[in-house]
């Protein structure tokens, strides 16, 4: 089966890129359509970016500022919107695409044609998602959770809504599969499931949740545009429906949806902490199991986010219950980063600072989470900055220093050029004190009892606000930082060598940097 | 070959589970009305309503209130606020809505109990809340319930609280 795939590729003509822009656009291969998943990526975190700092703008003091409350709300919905779908899920898709098949020694991903599908659809989607904000009455301003009976009351824009996420979910579905079946047919002679690298086993995991969730959540908007347009009456109350069970839906795809946005992010800390403490990875087998325990245990806790809907106690303690246990596997995961750099020879360059900074603050993100899982609490908590905070915590520090690290870890073996060491540092310091500056005081906020999604607030809030939207600018302007290092390694820069990271293990560091525009066309044997 | 299958075989998860997402709706519905948590109440035809047994000595406490989604097109209330009942035997009170715009509107009330542990032994032999209401322009009328509470409620349970929320059907006609 193996030797099939290679042969497929040698009856080409030519080994090289085609020329020119069609390249991009006809493009099969595994290390292109990774580059275009990245670059999408990094163009929707500034437009995302920018709606962000559109609402810490209009925060920055009480009264209403900038924007109108229509038009603040909109934001809110489509900052959510374009960081999950636009951003975080294309990166760490990205990453897969590029790493996946040199890292389990394949000639590229198993089904080409549909990966530069997959990519396509993208840039569509968001158009039409980015394009509500054009149409009359203006874009999605219900949250993006899209709850019924108040999405339904949305303008033009809520059928484009509506589209574009079944053009996301449809692109992510057909990424994921391609993923699965990468990784489940072309794995080099040798590498058992339990010798892939973690990156290869989180995202094989995280696939799976794909796959399982976004039909679901397709489901569900399909049947908020039914009950507008074709007169049914899933969440109607009139017709016998009931909004809440939209919350149950939604929520069944959502949670297990958030770790489709970490479990990758795990993946990636677990390949750069032990290159840069030259040590290897602390309870490997332990990881795959909290993984894959993590990943099932969130198809079981999905009401914890609607604990305020009238739920009884028994539902509301077992939702409790399952959603602490879930500190468990991730605990074990911390701790294995932990004793990994316990007495390693470690060196602090950029990839793993943004590694260490994402165990420590994606911890805290943890921990304010495992407050808002006790019911009683949450009451306290539900809908206010406190939650603004954790989500964050987990999503900025988390998810995208993740990518932000593996960008910086595999870039010279890719661009086949050194980043620039000093910003790459300054990056790190800069983005680590801002996000902090910027999410830290909207804990206090959510105590207080500041509530989420509001453009205006009681003036007692001022300060943390204040200080919250210099964070956000500060933050914000410090990406920029991180786009000169990245097309400044792409132009230019000291010439890397094959192994790149002194530490480094793995197929992808036996590739030359940058690798071969076809590369594993005879697979490794791996002993 | 091994491939192809294997792909075809991952197709099938995505399309299931878009089926699966369309099956939460009855299992959601079948799940309610088994624990009562939403509140739905049970129904009931009158000659299992006469069959029941009739607990004289134990009394319980039920209140009525109402609710109009949204707009304000309708009046409607209780015509009796409280009653107290004894479980077994059944009992007839009215809710009166009001049609205050000079056009035909149909209604839908939707029924909710609480505590919820009560509302699997809340039976009704016959509600307005079954069918759709219409209203001529301005008509007020008496809308009349039916309902016996189980006689195997529990016995913690002395007050119960019969909620109905008033929709307006947006598809006239």
């Amino acid at each position: 089966m193996n030797a099939h795939a290679v042969d497929a590729h040698d009856d080409h003509d030519h080994h090289g890129p085609d020329k020119g822009l069609m390249r991009w656009v006809r493009t099969t291969n595994h290390k292109d359509i990774g580059t275009l998943y990245l670059l999408f990526s990094l163009l929707m975190f500034f437009v995302g970016g920018a709606m962000a700092l559109v609402i810490r703008a209009e925060l920055f003091q009480p009264g209403l500022q900038f924007v109108d409350p229509n038009f603040f709300n909109q934001m809110t919905t489509m900052h959510a919107l374009i960081m999950i779908f636009g951003v975080v899920m294309p990166a760490f898709v990205g990453l897969a695409n590029w790493m996946l098949p040199i890292m389990v020694g394949a000639p590229d991903m198993a089904l080409p044609r549909m990966n530069n599908f997959s990519f396509w659809i993208l840039p569509f989607a968001a158009t039409m998602l980015i394009g509500t904000l054009f149409v009359e009455g203006g874009g999605p301003a219900a949250g993006w959770t899209m709850y019924p009976p108040l999405v339904l009351q949305g303008g033009k824009s809520f059928p484009m809504l509506i589209f574009s996420v079944h053009l996301l979910g449809i692109s992510s579905i057909m990424g994921a599969i391609n993923i699965v079946a990468t990784i489940m047919n072309l794995r080099a002679p040798g590498m058992t499931y339990m010798k892939m690298p973690l990156f290869v086993w989180t995202w094989f995991i995280t696939a799976y949740l794909l796959i399982a969730t976004m039909p679901v959540l397709a489901g569900a908007v399909t049947m908020l545009l039914t009950d507008k347009y074709f007169a049914t009456s899933f969440f109607s109350a009139a017709g016998g429906g009931d909004p809440v069970m939209f919350q149950h839906i939604f929520w069944f795809f959502g949670h297990p949806e958030v770790y489709i946005l970490i479990l990758p992010a795990f993946g990636i800390v677990s390949q750069i902490i032990p290159t840069f403490a030259r040590k290897p990875l602390f309870g490997y087998a332990s990881m795959v199991y909290a993984t894959a325990s993590i990943a099932f245990l969130s198809f079981i806790v999905w009401a914890h986010h609607m604990f305020t809907v009238g739920m009884p106690v028994v539902g509301e303690l077992f939702f409790m219950m399952a959603t602490m246990l879930i500190a468990v596997p991730t605990g074990v995961k911390v701790f294995n980063w932990v004793s990994t750099m316990w007495r390693g020879s470690m060196t602090f360059e950029t990839p793993m600072l943004f590694a260490i900074g994402f165990v420590i603050m994606f911890t805290i993100g943890g921990l304010s989470g495992l407050m808002l899982a006790m019911t009683p609490i949450d009451f306290q908590y539900h809908d206010t900055y406190f939650v603004v905070a954790h989500f964050h915590y987990v999503l900025v520090p988390g998810a995208v220093f993740s990518i932000v690290a593996a960008v910086y870890y595999w870039l010279p073996k890719w661009t086949g050029h050194m980043y620039d060491e000093k910003l790459g540092r300054l990056h790190f310091w800069l983005s680590t004190i801002f996000v902090n500056v910027l999410f830290w005081p909207q804990h206090y906020l959510g105590l207080a009892g500041m509530p989420r999604r509001i453009p205006d607030y009681a003036v007692q809030f001022a300060d943390f606000n204040m200080i919250s939207s210099i964070g956000a600018f500060g933050f914000g302007l410090s990406q920029l930082l991180f786009v000169v290092v990245v097309f400044k390694a792409i132009r230019g820069g000291q010439q890397a060598t094959d192994q790149v990271w002194e530490g480094a293990e793995g197929l992808e560091w036996t590739l030359s940097s940058p690798p071969p525009y076809h590369s594993f066309s005879v697979q490794p044997e791996i002993k | 070959m091994e491939k192809k299958t294997s792909v075809v075989k991952l197709f099938m998860i995505p399309i299931v589970m878009f089926g699966f997402g369309y099956l939460m709706v009855p299992i959601y519905d079948v799940f309610c009305d088994i624990t009562g948590i939403n509140g739905k109440t049970g129904r009931v035809s009158a000659s299992q309503a006469a069959s029941l047994e009739k607990q004289q000595e134990r009394t319980i406490k039920v209140e009525f209130t109402s609710t109009v989604n949204q707009d304000g097109s309708w009046d409607f209330a209780p015509d009796m606020p409280t009653m107290v009942v004894h479980p077994g035997e059944p009992y007839t009170t009215t809710f009166t809505a009001r049609n205050k715009l000079d056009e035909q509107l149909i209604s839908q009330s939707v029924p909710s109990v609480a505590p919820s542990k009560a509302a699997a032994h809340f039976n009704k032999t016959e509600c307005f809340c079954f069918v759709e209401q219409k209203f001529a322009a301005f008509e007020e009328r008496a809308m009349p319930l039916t309902f016996i509470i189980d006689p195997d409620i529990p016995e913690d349970v002395d007050i119960v609280t019969l909620s109905y929320t008033l929709f307006t059907k947006p598809h006239n006609g």
